[in-house]
């Protein structure tokens, strides 16, 4: 039986495709189209999926949208009349919308679906899950787990913001729900709104920037915001956001509270944005780690898994990690509303169908994430000839070492290789690869390659069976979702002078052996690259090693600021030729900058968006 | 009709038949001011209000 799942309508649309069982394909929408967070119905998703369903076959046998639009309309109309007559404007935006489209998806998706299979009767094969029921099925079905406890957490869904379930085996049943408006993703969004960042694509920024910060007011927040129990539960004051009912997330009593209006994306970050943005991080890191333990307490599982746009903060998970109240913790990747499609296929399949479910372990079953298209290398030369490029093709070996010698003098490396991963990062598949030990990297990379912000760190890959030599960690993390400290013996020690920086300053003091990949706290998001499911990458990281004794790289999205990640040969090539990375290796195909025609450079700098 | 056996179908599962009547009127509403969007007989709409 294959199953095609579809999140789309609210952002990041995205489609996935499962056959008895197992997970076949997945992307999203917005790697196609060019359009960050694309929202649209994911036509090219979709078609990427159909096209692995099995040579010959109509597609897939039903289709699941990953959510229940009328119980959506429900609680939006049930949320207006709650706070009538405020809310006038937002529901003039909102319920045109819905009446003209978003209450008939099922006529919607029929149609979308028609345009793209003229001749299957799709009508009789779509069916709905719900929100947080996809995200704990894409956080259990996959994982290494035949039971555990499942803690899905988000902005919202239907009514559910945040929910706990319990998987066994087939079996996944919700059994605790926190109810919209009260929601940890809303409350850590507000304050992402008020540092000046993108509501639902800037929060990993202010987990960034939380670091630089001292969390002065954490007990504000306790005190004022919210009433947070002891199972980890709240409630919000909700008089001080504006989300329910306004086109914005926070209102002038949120700003009073804190002394200062929302940030302007143009104006600069104050110590004062870093103090609020590390008292968040406090504060959502101790509703986590409370509902957590709670989960351990009520289900008595030793197995947590973990699924919700929350699920992304990385920090937090590194602390639910170290509480030590379970022994085996698995993260979906594409943790945000994409990894909905996945597993509202896996829902069906298993709770709607009643189909047993095969255990993946001791890997799980995401194959590394890595369930997006891949290109041919006879495809990849015909298209970078096409575009115009200068390349060598080299063999295996050949390649990894012109790689190494790329890294190991201090250059950038583009590295396109074999599948693009579903969510959303960059796993060695679609990545910009540089040397860690490095002091300049960091700001080289975020200014001359990325053209994003100073402040924001790198992340590491390390191969896994160094991981615990180079970090305070000795677990695996394929998906870059745990933050834990650089190890205590590759820690460099800062003299009184540089312990006395505050903010930005911090940024500047080389702290470890691998400094491009070390935060301002000695924390880093660390990937654990495995030979299974991505043997090129293990392979270089390996090399690199054997070179220079270090196993670690800094592994950054194959984008630059604004952009989704590249998806095919050329967008690899147009980044390459627009930013000042220093070499690009495209399957077996191997670019250096100098050899490019000058004429094909191209000036993104100028071009770009905020993102 | 699917719509509507469906919408029923929610309302009966959720008790949520209070919706009703503010369903019916967006609806009603919606489907107006679409017409009056975009048919000939947008002239004739005007006067009903």
């Amino acid at each position: 039986m294959e199953i095609l799942g579809i999140s789309a309508f609210y952002h990041d649309s995205a489609a996935a495709l499962v056959r008895d069982g197992k997970i076949i394909a997945a992307a999203q929408e917005e790697r196609f189209t060019r359009k960050k967070h694309d929202s649209d119905f994911p036509r090219n998703a979709v078609q990427f999926c159909m096209d692995a369903c099995k040579k010959g076959s109509p597609g897939p046998d039903y289709v699941v949208f990953y959510e229940k639009p009328f119980i959506k309309f429900e609680r939006l109309l049930e949320t207006y009349f709650a706070f009538a007559p405020n809310g006038l404007e937002s529901f003039r935006m909102a319920i045109p919308l819905w009446i003209r489209e978003k209450l008939f998806q099922r006529s919607l998706l029929n149609r979308e679906l028609t345009k793209l299979r003229p001749h299957t009767k799709w009508d009789k094969k779509i069916l709905f899950s719900e929100h947080h029921l996809s995200h704990a099925a894409s956080a259990f079905y996959p994982s290494p787990f035949g039971e555990a406890a499942v803690l899905t957490t988000d902005g919202v869904g239907e009514w559910a913001t945040t929910s706990i379930a319990i998987g066994n085996n087939k079996n996944l049943q919700i059994v605790k729900e926190l109810h919209f408006p009260h929601s940890l993703g809303l409350l850590y969004s507000a304050f992402t709104y008020h540092a000046g960042f993108k509501v639902n694509s800037g929060e990993y920024k202010l987990m960034g920037l939380a670091p630089y910060g001292e969390p002065k007011y954490a007990q504000r927040i306790f005190d004022k915001l919210l009433d947070l129990k002891s199972d980890g539960s709240f409630r919000l004051d909700v008089s001080y956001f504006n989300y329910c009912a306004g086109l914005t997330m926070t209102n002038s009593k949120f700003d009073e509270l804190f002394g200062c209006p929302p940030r302007k994306p143009s104006e600069s970050l104050t110590q004062k944005h870093m103090d609020i943005a590390a008292s968040i991080q406090v504060v959502l890191e101790e509703i986590m780690l409370r509902m957590t333990r709670f989960a351990s307490r009520e289900t008595g599982l030793r197995n947590l898994c973990l699924a919700g746009g929350c699920a992304l903060n990385c920090v937090a998970n590194g602390k639910v990690m170290r509480d030590g109240h379970f022994d085996g913790i698995w993260i979906q990747p594409a943790s945000g509303d994409a990894g909905g499609a996945l597993g509202a296929a896996l829902a069906a399949y298993h709770i709607h169908f009643d189909r047993d479910r095969e255990l993946s372990s001791p890997e799980d079953a995401m194959r590394g994430s890595y369930l997006g298209p891949d290109h041919s290398q006879i495809e990849i030369e015909q298209r970078l000839e096409a575009a115009g490029a200068v390349f060598h093709v080299l063999g295996d070996n050949c390649l990894i070492t012109e790689c190494v010698n790329a890294l190991e003098s201090g250059q950038a490396l583009g590295w396109f290789q074999g599948r693009m991963e579903f969510g959303p990062r960059a796993l060695g598949g679609r990545s910009i690869l540089a040397d860690a030990r490095s002091p300049s990297m960091q700001s080289v990379l975020n200014l001359k390659v990325k053209y994003r912000e100073s402040f924001r760190p790198f992340a590491p890959s390390v191969l896994r069976e160094d991981v615990s030599d180079w970090f305070d960690l000795d677990a695996d993390s394929p998906y870059m979702l745990l933050v834990a400290a650089v190890a205590p013996s590759k820690q460099t020690r800062m003299t009184t002078e540089d312990q006395k920086r505050f903010g930005i300053d911090k940024l500047n003091v080389p702290r470890s052996a691998i400094p491009a990949v070390t935060h301002v706290d000695y924390s880093a998001r660390i990937q654990t690259v495995h030979a299974e499911t991505n043997p090129r990458y293990a392979q270089l990281l390996k090399a690199f090693k054997q070179r220079t004794g270090c196993p670690v790289l800094v592994n950054t999205s194959f984008n630059v600021r604004g952009e989704p990640i590249v998806g095919t040969p050329e967008e690899a090539f147009q980044c390459f030729m627009g930013t000042q990375i220093d070499a690009l290796a495209i399957g077996n195909c191997f670019l250096r900058k100098g050899e490019q025609r000058p004429e094909l450079a191209n000036n993104y700098a100028s071009t770009l968006e905020m993102d | 009709m699917t719509f509507l056996c469906e919408i029923w179908g929610f309302m009966r599962v959720r008790k949520k038949f209070w919706l009703l009547p503010m369903l019916a009127v967006l609806l009603i509403l919606g489907g107006l001011l679409i017409l009056a969007q975009t048919s000939a007989i947008a002239p004739f709409i005007y006067s009903l209000f």
